[in-house]
């Protein structure tokens, strides 16, 4: 019997096959077998949110799915945000206001934003500080990731 | 103060260089590296704190399908040979080579016994249970008091007290025992109206970086040696496992790929020499990945301390005597950072007479790594609460007492350095002009601290090589790993002195191979030091440019002239040319201009900080939420303000973290229970206000910009600052670290 299942799904709107075995995490399938490494592990045990990836349009650690879960839906990651020569408003608002320092949680803390301002246009900053509480950062602070945030969405409206 | 320099690009906040990459998930840290034929490592790890290990069978994990290596110990040089050669080094290597795989016995839940490589992460991971490893359970010893007790369970056999120069007859979990002494503090206590001692506690703390630590190691038949892997120190990985494995330097390439948080908990090698051994086993490139519970069980945090503070002080607030006691867990093997800890615990204050002890004592914990101005938080936990209480029950302001007592050029710290230019009052004075400090602070249950805080810094070396294009742009190669933006400050400088955009430079951090010597990015010394470095490189670059400027004008060096991004003839001929333009002409003067630096400063310059925050305590439930933050730094110069503002923010908020929630609970036998993300509890951006910082410049005249480092003294102040403004609101003295929910409720008798 095979050990790994076939599995198609949309990756930042590409239709994309893949092998995996039933064990693997969609995070281990991005980047491992897909060698998207955007998305970062720092727990894989859903409490850093380093993994952070759209599915169907919800916000989901990505360590916590399985890679054969995505059959037939549609993931968004990191990789899919800018434009070939323009960022994205909310990359632009990160590196303007210098929002991240070693960098490893800014994937996450992007996807994450993403999905906010997806839903909440214009959040208040504990509507920001709450929505963003799932991903940490041990470099900044978070001052500079919340200031950021709430450029995004003013740049967006 | 001094005058104030003008500059054009020190001082402005450019876009990062690595920016993109890192917003688009396109830069490459350690895990992230790929590479055809790639193996996966697996380390299996001991499930006691502290046993003999009698045997191990790795037979049924070799007949696994997918396994293709096993290695444990046996497979390292052994050290015990190296003892008569090296003497007290040997001891060490001993120390270092035991803890990546223990040998005789394990001393900590968590410790390295063996590894796998197999086809996949997964089978690796089945394959560790199928090692069979026999072990004599011993009864762990898990604080620093107990350790010390005579009758304590000994963690090695040969440790002996070095107390003050002399070496103990019997063996004991001390490892060592200093001390610093200035004035005559029975005299000074004398002279005292009022004196104050307090014992402390602090928990085991992590640096919670991120990501895990990885590497990859791929070993050629020709005996070359390569390592990506994310580190705060390309060489210092390089020596490392020269030295455990007893291999050249020259074979060993150590490619430092992003990193994702250190904090000094990426400067000690744990699975690097690992992934070596099994590549050099294999044939194969090998990748081991810690998981979170390997990080938390099996890779230092920062040491549980135990703490004895007496400060006496005048009527009129002058601080005549000071002491402490200072025994710090150093984990499995000797080497806590109690030094640094007794050197910094009274250094923002002149004080005359000082009596400092410490002891660094051996555990059945994790080795303890540097974590972040390492040492100076657990101890200013303690003189900062104190010198609180002196001001309160003398009846003056906190930051007034500060003042009166606070450090100035000239002064001489107890451990014997004399302070050169300095910024410690000037911290004090902004907290105190702060409009945080005059607002309202009378709600019940509100209440406002302060506490301030010194790290040294440091310099040691660094190199940078500098290649000039000729579109008037420079490629600038640097070996410090970049964890904060340092690419962009070290860029800046370069830039400064060439008066070239800091768009205009492309940083690159590489390889062993491929720079000259750099020491690890630690110490806040990276934006100093190889900053340094990219400073006198761009001067050499400009020394050769002036020379191709006056072969192209036919007219002596000493006539041409640079300023403002322009070279121009001084004397005679009326010529200007830009440097960009110049760069154009390099081919027709002599080729290619190659600047290189390379520094070993020594006056880094000491860093303080003054904090000052307001809280509101739970009675009901124990929680303490910080309402606002204000933190005042000397920066000396900051070369991209919002980084060392990011800097500040990053160390205020970790202190937060240990100050109100982070540490290790163990059980009886040793085990950490909360070895997860989930019960490790660090600040989440919700349990958060913004972060106010004040950048003070007192420029430190050991650089040519003045600066200092900023990256660690922010952690220093925060636990003292938090627990004095709870006193300040519900009329408690914590002792102990954290203060979670449950010390607070049994410390004021909710519970
Ligand atoms: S790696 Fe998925 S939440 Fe941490
Ligand atoms: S920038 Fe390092 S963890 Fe967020």
């Amino acid at each position: 019997m095979a050990i790994k299942s076939h599995v198609q799904t949309t990756i930042n709107g590409e239709t994309v096959e893949f092998l995996c075995e039933s064990r693997q995490s969609l995070l281990e399938v991005l980047r491992d077998e897909l060698h998207l490494t955007g998305a970062k592990e720092g727990c894989n045990n859903g409490n850093c949110g380093a993994c952070s990836v759209i599915l169907d349009g919800r916000l989901v650690n990505s360590c916590l799915v399985l890679g054969v879960e995505t059959e037939g839906k549609s993931v968004e990651t990191i990789e899919g945000l800018a434009a070939p020569d323009k960022l994205h408003p909310i990359q632009d608002a990160f590196l303007e206001n210098a929002a991240l320092q070693c960098g490893i949680c800014t994937p996450g803390f992007i996807m994450s934003t993403k999905a906010l301002l997806d839903s909440n246009p214009n959040p208040t900053e504990h509507e920001i500080r709450y929505w963003l509480a799932g991903n940490l950062c041990r470099c900044t602070g978070y001052d500079k990731i919340v200031r950021a945030v709430q450029d995004a969405a003013k740049a967006s409206a | 103060m001094s005058e104030k320099k003008e500059y054009k690009v020190i001082g402005t906040r450019p876009i990062r260089h690595d920016g993109v990459d890192k917003v688009t998930g396109r830069a490459l840290y350690g895990a992230d590296f790929q590479i055809a034929g790639l193996l996966h490592g697996r380390v299996l790890r001991s499930p006691h704190a502290h046993a003999r290990i009698v045997s191990i069978d790795t037979s049924r994990a070799e007949a696994y399908p997918g396994v293709k290596g096993i290695v444990t110990a046996q497979d390292l040089p052994d050290p015990a040979d190296k003892v008569a050669d090296l003497g007290e080094g040997a001891v060490n290597l001993k120390y270092l080579c035991d803890n990546i795989l223990a040998r005789d016995k394990v001393l900590y839940k968590g410790h390295a016994v063996a590894a796998v490589a197999a086809t996949s992460p997964h089978i690796a991971e089945e394959a560790c249970t199928l090692i069979d490893v026999a072990y004599e359970v011993l009864p762990p010893v898990l604080e620093v008091r107990q350790a010390m007790e005579p009758d304590a369970p000994l963690l090695h056999e040969n440790l002996k007290t070095t107390s003050l120069g002399e070496t103990a007859d019997e063996p004991s979990n001390v490892a060592s025992h200093l001390q610093y002494k200035k004035g005559a503090p029975e005299k000074g206590f004398a002279e005292a109206d009022v004196v104050i001692e307090r014992e402390f506690v602090t928990g085991t703390v992590h640096q919670g970086y991120i990501e895990p630590h990885n590497a990859t190691a791929l070993y050629n038949p020709d005996g070359h040696l390569t390592i990506w892997c994310s580190t705060q120190g390309a060489f210092t990985v390089r020596e490392q496992v020269a030295e455990i494995l007893q291999y050249p330097i020259s074979k060993i390439k150590v490619v430092p790929m992003e990193i994702g948080g250190g904090f000094g908990g990426k400067i000690s090698v744990y699975i690097k020499p690992v992934a070596a051994l099994l590549a050099m086993k294999t044939g194969k490139p090998v990748k081991v990945l810690m998981n979170r519970t390997d990080v938390f069980e099996g890779t230092g945090p920062t040491p549980a301390s135990y703490i004895r503070v007496k400060m006496g002080a005048t009527k009129a607030g002058k601080v005549t005597a000071a002491e402490a006691y200072l025994a710090f867990e150093a984990g499995a093997y000797p080497g806590s950072p109690v030094g640094p800890g007794a050197m910094c615990i009274f250094a923002p204050y002149n004080i005359e007479n000082v009596l400092i002890d410490g002891y660094d004592v051996v555990v059945n914990k994790p080795k303890t790594a540097p974590y972040r101005a390492p040492g100076a938080t657990n101890a200013a936990f303690g003189s900062e609460t104190i010198l609180d209480e002196l001001a309160e029950r003398l009846e003056i302001d906190p930051l007034e007492i500060r003042l009166m007592n606070g450090a100035k050029e000239g002064d001489r710290r107890a451990d014997g350095p004399i302070y050169p230019r300095i910024g410690y009052i000037e911290t004090v004075e902004a907290a105190k002009q702060h409009p945080h400090y005059a607002a309202p602070n009378g709600k019940k249950h509100h209440g406002r601290g302060v506490a301030s805080g010194f790290w040294f810094n440091i310099g040691l070396e660094s190199s940078v090589t500098i290649n000039v294009n000729v579109d008037g742009t420079i490629n600038l190669v640097e070996g410090s790993t970049d964890i904060g933006g340092t690419r962009a400050s070290i860029a800046m400088q370069a830039a400064e002195v060439l008066g070239i955009p800091a768009e205009s430079v492309n940083p690159s951090v590489v390889d062993t191979n491929s720079v000259g010597y750099t020491a690890v990015t630690g110490g806040s010394r990276t934006t100093y030091a190889t900053g340094y470095a990219a400073y006198e490189a761009a001067q050499d670059v400009k020394r050769q440019m002036i020379a191709r400027a006056a072969k192209l004008w036919e007219v002596d060096e000493a006539n041409v002239q640079f300023a403002d991004g322009e070279f121009s003839c001084i004397n005679g001929k009326e010529e200007q040319i830009s440097f960009r333009d110049l760069c154009a002409r390099l081919g027709e003067t002599g080729g290619p201009v190659v600047g290189s630096g390379t520094v070993n400063p020594g006056g880094a310059g000491g860093a303080f900080a003054t904090h000052v925050v307001d809280v509101e305590v739970d009675e009901e439930t124990g929680k303490v939420e910080i309402l606002r933050y204000t933190a005042t730094q000397d920066a000396g110069k900051a070369i991209h303000p919002s980084y060392v503002e990011g800097q500040i923010q990053g160390g205020v908020v970790q202190g937060i973290g240990w100050a109100l929630n982070e540490e290790y609970i163990y059980d009886a036998e040793g085990t950490m229970t909360n070895a997860s993300f989930l019960d490790y509890r660090m600040p989440t951006c919700l349990d958060l206000p913004m972060i106010d910082t004040v950048i003070v410049e007192v420029p430190n005249p050991g650089h040519p910009y003045g600066v200092r480092g900023v990256g660690e003294v922010p952690i220093i102040p925060p636990p003292a600052a938090i627990a004095n403004a709870i006193y300040d609101a519900v009329g408690i003295r914590m002792t102990e670290l954290p203060m979670s929910p449950e010390r607070l409720l049994k410390a004021i008798g909710t519970i």
